[in-house]
Parts: structure tokens; C-alpha cells; sequence
């Protein structure tokens, strides 16, 4: 278990990393976790409490059982031969958690946050599915362990960049981060984790900082390798690779602004699908 | 392993039951999601790791897909006044009995065969090959087909697009 813990450690280091990027200090994270843990939870008339605790801790227990399967140099917590499904599958449970906890609130606001994360999810899970096939298909697997292996040499981010840029984008659309955030969009505000006080909204943003160093991890071994260099064991190396993916996604959200989610919506559906569809025509006709 | 097969089924039966049993179209739509996901588990429990975790894949998209469409259309769908799933009660009931009395009677008819053989390495691939055999590249082709269609249709639906506003 221990590639779960150090994407747990990753995840903590995000949080404050992101917090130094907003000009504030790096322990800031832990502040606000004592802070939130010390405030009572507040309640709203005739809420759906089961529903939306479900949601609540289903999203770190999602970004656990999704570290589980992506390797850390050689190995994975969990040896499954899907992995990259598993992977995948664990993703959409975020949609789930963040629907949840919307409508469990019986918060106007909060249900807008819910229903918008379907609507991106559903333009960006396409997307994101094809660049996670496209090294699957390059690599004969759809174990991460045997798609890092298949790169010795030549890195699947840097002869099918369109892959790797398309999964970096969705996977920011994913852990609704970043220019994606309109599901925790302050125009709504602050959308689906409007009601979630205390130990729920610590848990909550927990979890999406789980979901976003899992979906950094994982981008080692489809497009950068695994745990391939020189020197260094290849866990470090993963640790590394995966630390630097995770920085560039965490400062994604300090230089981007919200996006406006219509119009970038439109351009996944008519420009990121034919892209990521062409570079894994590209990328069939290679390998095959 | 028969104490895991006979946990996910009694857990999915019970989360069947639990369907019908809420009163809030969203915990049902959730309920039914947790059935589905044991019979994903069970799939993975039968050695079928790809359609198990696939299974669970698609069922949590379908599912929230549907949860938009039910609360929806539903009439009460917040469960703000008691709701009842049950219709038909007694047609439903006999209707359910004897389906599930054939199913149970079909468990004890059916001569089942002896396994033969050991099972292909990745059994992924033997279904594949079973369900499509040399029409493989076929159907490859018709999967683009849809997906082109799909995204050819949400394209004109847009609104700058063929049937938007502005044409």
C-alpha cells in the first residue's frame, strides 16, 4: 500500500503548493483542515444527509482505490490487469460524489454545481477515454504496468502529444479544477460544496486533491515512461515524473481563469474528440 | 470465494428490493447504481476482470445520466412527499413470481454441461471472439459509424450549428 500513501502524500503537497501559488503560506492547508474539523456542521431544511455523505466520502475512497492500481516504478498496489479501466471507471465515480452532494443538499445553488459536473463530465469523459485507449493500443495492454514497459526508449507523450495534452485537459475537467471548476464555480456560489461545512467539506476538497495527484501519478506511466532515467530507482522516478504533472496542474489553476463552460464544451465535443480520434488513427496505423 | 459470490448477490438483491422500497427517486436511482456494481463484482469474482470493471464503468455513467432524466420527468421526484415505486401491485406480483419461479426451475431443468477443457488465457479476448468471430473488423467499423454519428448530431444541435438560434 505504500504507492497509496505516497499519492496521499502527493495530494497534501498539492494542496500546499496551491496555497503558496494564492500568496499564502504552505501550512495554510493544514490551518483551514484544523479550522474545519473544529466547526460544527451546518444543516439545511429537509437535506438528503444520506445521499450526501455518500457522496462526500466516496470521493477520497474513489482516489484511493484508483492510486491502488497505478505503479509506482515497477509494481502497483493492486495487480490488476484492466487497470487503466479500473482507472477510469474510479474517475466517474467524482461525477457521482459531486451529483450527491448537490442534490443531497437540497441547496438551490449546489444542485446547479451538481447538474453542471454531469454536463462536463459527460463532454469530457469521451476525450479522456480515447487518450487513455490510445496508449493502451500503442502498448497491446490496458495494464499500466505493461504500457510504462512498452516505452523503453521513446516516451508515448512525445510521439502522440495530442494524447497527452487531450488527457491532461480532461483530467483537469475531471477533478472539476482549475479552469474547470464551474461545479464549485464561485458565480454559484461556490456551487456544489455550498452547504458542506466541517469534516464534510475537509473530506470533500481531501478527495479532489486525492483525485487530482492520482490522475497526475497515472499520466507517468501512459505518457512519460513509467519509472524509466537514468541514476535514480524508477519509484523515484515515478515520484518525480508524477510531482512535476501535478505541479503544472495545480499551477494550471493560479494562471487560468474559469472557463466559460458552454463554449469550452462545444470545443470538446467538436475539436478535442476528432483530435484525440485522429492521433489515435495516427497512432493504430504505427503500431499496426 | 462462495462466501464473496454469495455476499455481492444477497447485498445486490437487497439494493433490488431497496428500489422499491425508498421514496425518493434519487436513493432509488442510487440503490438500483449499488446493484448494478455488486453484479460488476460479481463478473470480476468469475475471473472476467474486463466486463466486470466495465460494467461498473458504464453503470456509473448510465446511471447519473439517468438520475437527470428521471428527476425530470418524474412527477414528486425529490421524495419531498412519500412516493411509491409499486404499481400494478398484483399483476407486477404475479407477472415477477412466476418469472423468477421459470429462472429457479430452469437452474434445477437445465442439463448443464461439464467444463471441458481449461479456459482461454484472457478470457476478454475468447469473448470477443465468441460474440463477434470474423465480423470483428465489422463491427470496429460500425462502432466509429456511431460515434461519428453521435458527435456529427450533437454538432448540428449546438446552437451556432445547422438548427441552432442563429440559422
Amino acid at each position: 500500500m505504500a504507492e497509496v500513501a505516497v499519492l496521499g502524500v502527493l495530494a497534501v503537497a498539492a494542496a500546499s503548493l496551491d496555497a503558496l501559488l494564492g500568496g499564502r503560506s504552505w501550512d495554510a492547508p493544514w490551518r483551514e483542515a484544523a479550522r474545519l474539523l473544529g466547526t460544527a456542521r451546518r444543516t439545511t431544511v429537509r437535506s438528503d444527509v444520506l445521499l450526501m455523505r455518500t457522496g462526500v466520502v466516496v470521493l477520497p475512497v474513489a482516489a484511493a482505490l484508483a492510486a491502488a492500481v497505478v505503479p509506482l516504478g515497477g509494481g502497483a498496489a493492486a495487480g490488476v490487469p484492466v487497470s487503466v479501466v479500473w482507472f477510469n471507471a474510479l474517475e466517474v465515480v467524482a461525477w457521482a460524489a459531486v451529483w450527491l452532494v448537490g442534490w443531497g443538499t437540497n441547496s438551490a445553488f449546489a444542485l446547479v454545481g451538481g447538474y453542471r459536473f454531469l454536463a462536463q463530465g459527460l463532454a469530457y469523459e469521451l476525450p479522456h477515454m480515447f487518450a487513455l485507449i490510445t496508449a493502451a493500443l500503442a502498448a497491446h495492454s490496458l495494464d499500466f504496468r505493461k504500457i510504462a514497459a512498452a516505452q523503453d526508449g521513446l516516451w508515448f507523450g512525445v510521439w502522440m502529444p495530442v494524447a497527452f495534452a487531450v488527457y491532461l485537459v480532461s483530467a483537469l475537467a475531471m477533478t472539476f479544477w482549475g479552469p474547470f471548476g464551474h461545479p464549485v464555480g464561485d458565480d454559484v456560489a461556490g456551487g456544489a460544496a455550498l452547504e458542506l461545512s466541517g469534516a464534510d467539506r475537509l473530506v470533500f476538497f481531501a478527495g479532489r486533491y486525492g483525485l487530482l495527484a492520482v490522475a497526475a501519478a497515472a499520466s507517468v506511466p501512459l505518457f512519460l515512461g513509467g519509472g524509466a532515467g537514468p541514476v535514480l530507482p524508477g519509484w523515484a522516478w515515478s515520484a518525480v515524473k508524477a510531482a512535476a504533472v501535478l505541479a503544472l496542474l495545480v499551477w494550471a489553476r493560479r494562471r487560468l481563469p474559469v472557463l466559460r463552460m458552454e463554449r469550452f464544451m462545444t470545443a470538446a465535443w467538436t475539436v478535442l474528440i476528432p483530435a484525440v480520434l485522429l492521433q489515435m488513427l495516427v497512432v493504430g496505423i504505427v503500431v499496426v | 470465494m462462495v462466501w464473496a459470490v454469495g455476499t455481492l448477490g444477497a447485498v445486490a438483491v437487497a439494493f433490488g428490493v431497496a428500489v422499491f422500497a425508498v421514496d425518493s427517486m434519487a436513493r432509488a436511482t442510487f440503490a438500483l447504481l449499488a446493484s448494478f456494481l455488486c453484479t460488476g463484482g460479481l463478473l470480476m469474482l468469475a475471473g472476467l476482470h474486463y466486463l466486470g470493471v466495465l460494467v461498473v464503468l458504464m453503470m456509473i455513467m448510465e446511471m447519473l445520466v439517468m438520475a437527470v432524466f428521471m428527476v425530470m420527468y418524474m412527477m414528486n421526484p425529490a421524495g419531498l412527499m412519500p412516493m411509491s415505486m409499486l404499481h400494478n401491485r398484483r399483476g407486477a406480483l404475479a407477472i415477477a413470481g412466476t418469472a423468477f419461479a421459470a429462472m429457479v426451475a430452469g437452474i434445477f431443468a437445465v442439463p448443464w454441461p461439464e467444463r471441458e477443457g481449461r479456459p482461454r488465457g484472457d478470457p476478454a479476448v475468447a469473448l470477443g471472439e465468441a460474440s463477434m468471430g470474423p465480423k470483428m473488423l465489422v463491427m470496429m467499423v460500425i462502432g466509429v459509424a456511431i460515434l461519428a454519428t453521435m458527435i456529427a448530431t450533437v454538432a448540428l444541435a449546438l446552437k451556432s450549428g445547422r438548427y441552432g438560434d442563429g440559422a
